[in-house]
């Protein structure tokens, strides 16, 4: 599968790893909601490892969709949070 | 997949979708998406140029609070060598917010930095994007019948249009915090204004709020501790230093 860092690249990733991403998204959802910051921090950085680790970078002039996307690194908290409450990263 | 990364996927795909929603004669779309990417490459470098403006802008901030860092703290000992501990206080009062605002302006613009260098990455990549649809419509046109050309122009104009959505969030970002960096600049030289710092002699007993807000900031401590300090140095009866009123000039 075809995974995006906002505002890093987008990396080929085995498919495996598919069931284990959303695993730590679920518990990054999970720690956002409980208002629990440093769990979610942690579990945000295990993410983008994952997939930086385990994922081959796509080379620039490739011209694909990804398959899922990412917030960017710098994701803070309230950023976090603002995903759900619908005040998202990106303004509909 | 739900969640964060759902979420994120969802409004960037519904994004390009917009940017995309035009299926007419599929080489008239290749050309009028080539030329529409070439004009948002122009937007992207523009928008990274804006960025470094606002970082620059920031810096300078940054360089007058360091200035009338030094400026309130000449001040302070100029009002305790004249025995005026009350003036001493409420100018070191001001140092330390001076200081505090300082402090998170730097780390921010620090953090500034890298989103630019991130930018201009992230900029090659979408040039390298747009070139290689460039080459590519050409190959559609020459090779695919029409309904065939339909999803090769579909997928080639997703692959650069998610990068354009991506590059022109994190410019975005990177506004929203320089003008968060501006506002906050902004209030406190608002509140300088109001405290009238050139003119420390009329600030006497009479406290106004501007006065009792930057005392309630927990620069207390902090002021004691310095204040005591101050005192030690100068020592008793230092009186042949200049007067309050010079002292003030000097920084302006």
């Amino acid at each position: 599968m075809i995974v995006r860092i906002s505002g890093e690249g987008q990396f080929e990733v085995p498919d495996e790893d598919g069931e284990r991403l959303n695993e730590l998204d679920n518990r990054a959802v999970s720690a956002v909601e409980s208002g629990d910051e440093t769990g979610f921090h942690e579990l945000w950085t295990q993410m983008l490892e994952l997939v930086r680790s385990d994922g081959n970078a796509l080379p620039d002039d490739e011209l694909v969709e990804s398959d899922v996307i990412l917030p960017p690194r710098d994701i803070s908290f309230e950023e976090a949070r603002g995903e759900f409450t619908g005040a998202g990263l990106i303004p509909d | 997949m739900p969640g964060l990364a759902g979420r994120m996927s969802t409004v960037i795909k519904a994004k390009i979708s917009k940017l995309l929603d035009r299926a007419e004669d599929p080489g008239e779309t290749l050309d009028y998406g080539y030329q529409k990417q070439v004009e948002s490459l122009q937007n992207v470098k523009k928008g990274i140029a804006d960025v470094v403006t606002a970082k620059k802008r920031l810096q300078m901030q940054s360089q007058k609070y360091e200035q009338q860092v030094v400026k309130l703290d000449t001040q302070a000992r100029q009002a305790l060598s004249q025995d005026r501990e009350d003036l001493a206080r409420a100018a070191l009062e001001r140092k330390a917010v001076i200081q505090g605002e300082l402090q998170s302006l730097d780390t921010q613009v620090k953090e500034l930095e890298n989103q630019q260098e991130q930018l201009t990455e992230n900029e090659k990549k979408l040039r390298s994007k747009v070139e290689a649809f460039r080459t590519k419509k050409e190959v559609i046109k020459a090779q695919y019948s029409a309904a065939e050309a339909q999803v090769q122009i579909s997928e080639a104009a997703h692959g650069v249009g998610e990068q354009m959505a991506d590059v022109g969030l994190a410019i975005q970002r990177a506004e929203d915090k320089t003008e968060q960096m501006r506002a906050r600049a902004g209030a406190v030289e608002e509140l300088e204004a109001a405290g009238t710092f050139e003119d420390m002699t009329q600030l006497g007993e009479g406290q106004d709020d501007i006065d009792r807000e930057l005392a309630q900031l927990g620069a207390g401590a902090q002021v004691d501790d310095e204040l005591a300090k101050m005192k030690s140095e100068i020592g008793p009866g230092g009186g042949d230093t200049p007067a309050l009123g010079e002292g003030g000039k000097e920084g302006a």
